[in-house]
Order: structure tokens, then sequence, then C-alpha cells
């Protein structure tokens, strides 16, 4: 039974690569780099998809790291011991709120409060770079990034307490012993110890950013465009197939967008082989999956 | 040590204290503020029409959506039927037998499985039963919530048949009782607890999921009464309903995503306290 999964990596990759073939046939390499995508003239390419997956990710990191790690600090060496358990229920339950549920949300209350609050801050004070520039739609990249970032903060979050965890206390000790404090303990004996493992946390947590369907497909936008502004709409591997595939008629179109889904399942996996790697030489078998 | 000095590491101490606790209740403020809308939003709209009714056509206010809560029911029985024995078999296999090296490749394999984008199972899924049935139907939503589970439960199950002492293993064997009783009627009796929690949050996860309905289930606005037919379910119906123009449709997205996330958020919880004292800390 166990060998079941095995064929289940066969079942996908086979069907994904069969899927495609016609586009793959049909445009090659091109695929990859050109950014047209016009449905009507049979004119695909995923550059925009690729970009919007990147950038959207990008954001998303760059929110959650930093939160993820501070409280993952928190929770294994700080917080008070009658906070913790409290603490980690709620980050689960964060964990386990459907994608779906986070884009209603997303959608109706974190949208306008985007367009009409922290938009027009960013542009009033970092409105120079040409990031922050651009009109200020609603649905956009910023939008998504900030709702991936919520979906991968629990999971960097667990997985970097579960190796924040896994040092041993000796090291602690040792720190304590020459008249550190709490901060200086963590810093030098605790985190640079496990810098490795957190390296894999947030990889893994990039793992998940890059596969988020449902929640960016309904703040995202879905415009096949590559923009600089992070106000602009724009769209990722995962929502363009969410949005088109029900709708792909004729025979290039549906091969296209399986095509997109076989650079996405390319993407995510090495993303996610590289994080087990080096989960799994940080602390062997012992850190759990991560649902 | 001079003593402006310690009191700079005192003050840097404190300040880290107060930022990565500020950082903690960030992360959660989501979960609060998601809750907080849903109840304004959502509640009132909840009531005995939605548990009982068919949705109505755009206009009509009221109306429910029965079908769906039942469709979700019907995915997740038929993904527990497909993804639970193999999920369970496979990982007493990795728990029990199988080479060091062998397992290392299974359970990579499972991990990365885990990673793999939902709506790509969406898309495998469709290929494989849509196309050849010439339909969507309830079957193939079925089938890919299944599929998802496998690796879920296969890791869990493996997990909890660990946590079980190997000292049960050799009274066992040394009494001389077969290699699969043991595990049978030992092993997996003690650790059923666990991998019940298991099973329950691998179907909290996937009763969740929206993605791989998209193209295999399809959604339905009235009743499925075969598995070949599209069936309607909540995260698909709450998909359908938020991208649409009509406020009705929203209000009853809410309410939908009020009652999901209730539903969800009772397994989650419900297993933890069940199982705090043996296995909580670990799942």
């Amino acid at each position: 039974m166990a060998l079941v999964i095995f064929a289940l990596v066969a079942l996908i990759v086979r069907e994904l690569t069969q899927g495609s073939q016609l586009a793959l046939h049909k445009f090659g390499w091109r695929f990859l780099v050109s950014s047209d995508w016009d449905p009507v003239n049979e004119k695909f390419g995923a550059l925009p998809f690729i970009f919007g997956t990147l950038v959207s990710s990008a954001i998303a990191l760059v929110i959650a790291v930093p939160i993820s790690i501070a409280t993952a600090v928190y929770l294994t060496e700080l917080a008070p011991l009658w906070v913790r358990q409290p603490l980690i229920m709620f980050i689960e339950l964060l964990a386990a709120v459907p994608s779906v549920i986070l884009g209603l949300w997303g959608l109706f209350v974190m949208v306008p409060w985007l367009h009409d609050h922290l938009v027009p801050a960013l542009r009033s004070t970092l409105g120079f770079l040409p990031l922050f520039q651009g009109p200020n739609y609603g649905p956009c990249m910023l939008a998504a990034g900030v709702i991936v970032a919520i979906m991968i903060i629990p999971i960097i979050t667990s997985v970097s307490r579960e190796i924040l965890r896994s040092v041993p206390g000796l090291q602690r000790e040792a720190a304590y012993a020459l008249g550190a404090t709490r901060w200086e303990v963590t810093r030098i004996a605790v985190l640079s110890y496990a810098k490795k493992g957190l390296f894999g946390a947030v990889i893994l947590g990039l793992g998940r950013a890059l596969g988020e369907t449902m929640a960016v497909t309904m703040v995202i936008g879905n415009s096949a465009q590559i923009a600089a502004s992070l106000f602009a709409p724009g769209a990722t591997l995962a929502s363009v197939i969410a949005n088109e595939f029900n709708e792909a008629t004729g025979n290039l179109y549906p091969s296209a967008l399986f095509e997109l889904g076989l650079v996405l399942l390319g993407v995510t996996v090495v993303v996610n082989i590289f994080a087990q790697l080096l989960l799994k030489t940080f602390a062997g078998p012992a850190v759990k999956p991560q649902q | 040590m001079t003593a402006p000095n310690h009191r700079w590491r005192k003050f840097k101490n404190a300040v880290v204290q107060t930022l990565t606790f500020a950082c903690a209740i960030l992360v959660i403020s989501p979960l609060l503020l998601v809750f907080y809308h849903l109840v304004k939003l959502g509640f009132s709209s909840v009531n005995l029409a939605f548990f009982t009714q068919l949705p109505r056509p755009v206009g009509e206010a009221g109306g429910g959506m029965a079908n769906a809560i039942v469709g979700t029911f019907i995915l997740l029985g038929q993904a527990a039927l497909f993804g639970v024995p193999v999920g369970v078999l496979g990982g007493v296999f990795l728990s029990e037998y199988g080479s060091s090296r062998l397992n290392w490749w299974i359970r990579f394999a499972a991990d990365v499985l885990n990673g793999v984008p939902s709506i790509t199972w969406g898309i495998v899924v469709w290929t494989l039963l849509v196309v050849p049935m010439h339909s969507f139907s309830a079957l193939a939503g079925g089938v890919v919530l299944g599929m998802m589970m496998i690796p879920l439960v296969m890791r869990t199950t493996e997990e909890v048949l660990q946590l079980v002492p190997g000292g049960y293993r050799e009274a066992a064997l040394a009494l001389g009782i077969a290699q699969w009783r043991t595990i049978a009627q030992i092993v997996v009796r003690t650790a059923l607890k666990g991998i019940i929690t298991g099973v329950l949050l691998a179907l909290a996860r996937v009763a969740g999921e929206t993605a791989p309905l998209l193209f295999t289930a399809l959604g339905n606005l009235g009743w499925a009464h075969k598995l070949n037919e599209p069936i309607a379910a909540m995260p698909l119906q709450i998909f359908i309903y938020a991208i649409s123009p009509y406020d009705d449709w929203h209000r009853q997205a809410w309410a939908g995503a009020f009652v999901l996330l209730v539903l969800v958020l009772a397994v989650n919880i419900g297993v933890r306290f069940l199982t705090r004292d043996r296995f909580g800390e670990r799942i």
C-alpha cells in the first residue's frame, strides 16, 4: 500500500506531460519566456503567470518570514509557559482555515481596507519607487501577497518551532553560564545553531506560497500582464488554471493550461525537495510532516 | 562588564521580548478577524432554510445550501473510502515493515506529494476520470480528495505507530504471536486513537479544498442523484457565490463560510481535547 505513493507520483507526472504534449510541441521553450496570453488567437506564453507567482510569493515571504520566525522564537524561548499552549493552538487553527474562506474574507474585507488605507499610505511614503506607483484598483498583486503570507505564516511558524525545540538544552545552558541574557542566549546559542533548519522551514513555506490557489484567485484581479506596480492586478500559474480551465475550448488552449500546471508542479516539487532535504539533514526524521 | 553595558543588554532583551510578543499577536489576529467578520456577516443568514433548502435563483431572497452540505459529506465519505485504507496500511508498512532505505524514499515522496498544489491534483483527476466518463462527477471529486488524503494519513499513522513503545511489540512476539497479529491487535489497537485523530484532521483539511473540485465535482445548484453527476460542495458554492455580483449570494457565501469554518474548527479543536493526554503534543 505504501507503494501507492510512487504510483501517485508517476500518475501526476504522466497525466500532466501527456496533457501538455500539444503545447510542448508547438511552443517548445518559447512558452516559458513569451508574455503573450491570447486564447482567441491561440498564442500562449507562461511568463506573466511565472512573474505573478514569483512576485506574490516574494511579497508573502517578505511579510511572513520575520513574523513567523519571531513568533517561533517567542513561543520556544521567551514566552511564559502559560501563554504557549493557547497561542500554539490558535496558530494551528489558523493553518486549518480553508483557503476559500480566507479568500472570501480577503475579497470583501481585506481588499477594501488595502484600497482605502494601506495603498494610499504606501503611495505617500514610498511612492518614489516604481513598485508603489500606479492606479489603485482594489484586487492586486499586493493583496495576493498579503493573503498568501497569512496562509504560510502558520506553516513556517510551526516548522520553525519544531526546529528550535530540537536545539539541545546544553547549548542554552552553556550560554546562560556565561552570563548572557535570554535574547543573547537565543541569538548566540539557538538561532545560529538552527540556521539551516529555519532556512528549510522558509523554503517549505515558499513551496506552499507558489501553489496557493483559491485565496489568490479571489484577490489578485486575474489579468495576464506584467506590471512593475504592486497595485496592479496580476495572475499566477495556479490562479489562471483555476479561472480558465473550465472555459478552455479547442485542443491547444487546455494543453497550454496543462503545461502551466506542469511548470507549477516542477517548481513546487523542486522547492519542496530542497526544503525536505534541508529539514531532514538538520533534524533527522524527528521533525513531523506538515499538513 | 560595566554597569551601563549591562543595562543596555537588559534593555535589548526587553525590546526583543516585546517585539516577538507583538509578532505572535499579529500572527493570530487574522484568525480572530476572519472569525469576527464571519460571525458579523454570516451568522444572521444561518437559519433553518440554510440547512434545508436549495439555492434560489438570482433575485429571490432566501434559500439555502442543503445540497452543498450533503454534497460535502458525500464527497468526504468517498474520500475516506479511497484514502483511509491506503493511507493507514501504508503508514503501518512504513512504521512496522520495509527496509530503511525504501522507507526513506516513500516518506520523502509522501512529503513532496503533500506539497503538490491542490489545483494540480484537480487537473490530473480531470484527465483520469472526467474525460473518459464524459462528465464531471461526484466520483471524480471523491477520488481527488481521497488521493490528497493518502500522503497525509500515511505520515500521521506512521507517526503515532512510532510512539507505541517497542516493548509492546517484543512482549507480544515473545509470547509467540505472529507479527501480523502483533501489529493488528497490539500496535494498531494501542495507537488507534491517534490514527483516528490523523484521519479526522485529514478529512477536515480536504473538506475545505476548493481548487481540486473545480474540474471534478464542478458544483450543482440542485441535488445530485448519482455519483456520475456533478455535485455541489460547500467550498465550491462559497467560491461561486463570492465571485458573483449579487448581494444575496454574497450573504449566502458568508453564511456558508461560517458553517464550514465552524465545522472544520470543531473537528480540529475536538480532536485536540480528545487526545491531549497521550498524543496531543505530537499531532
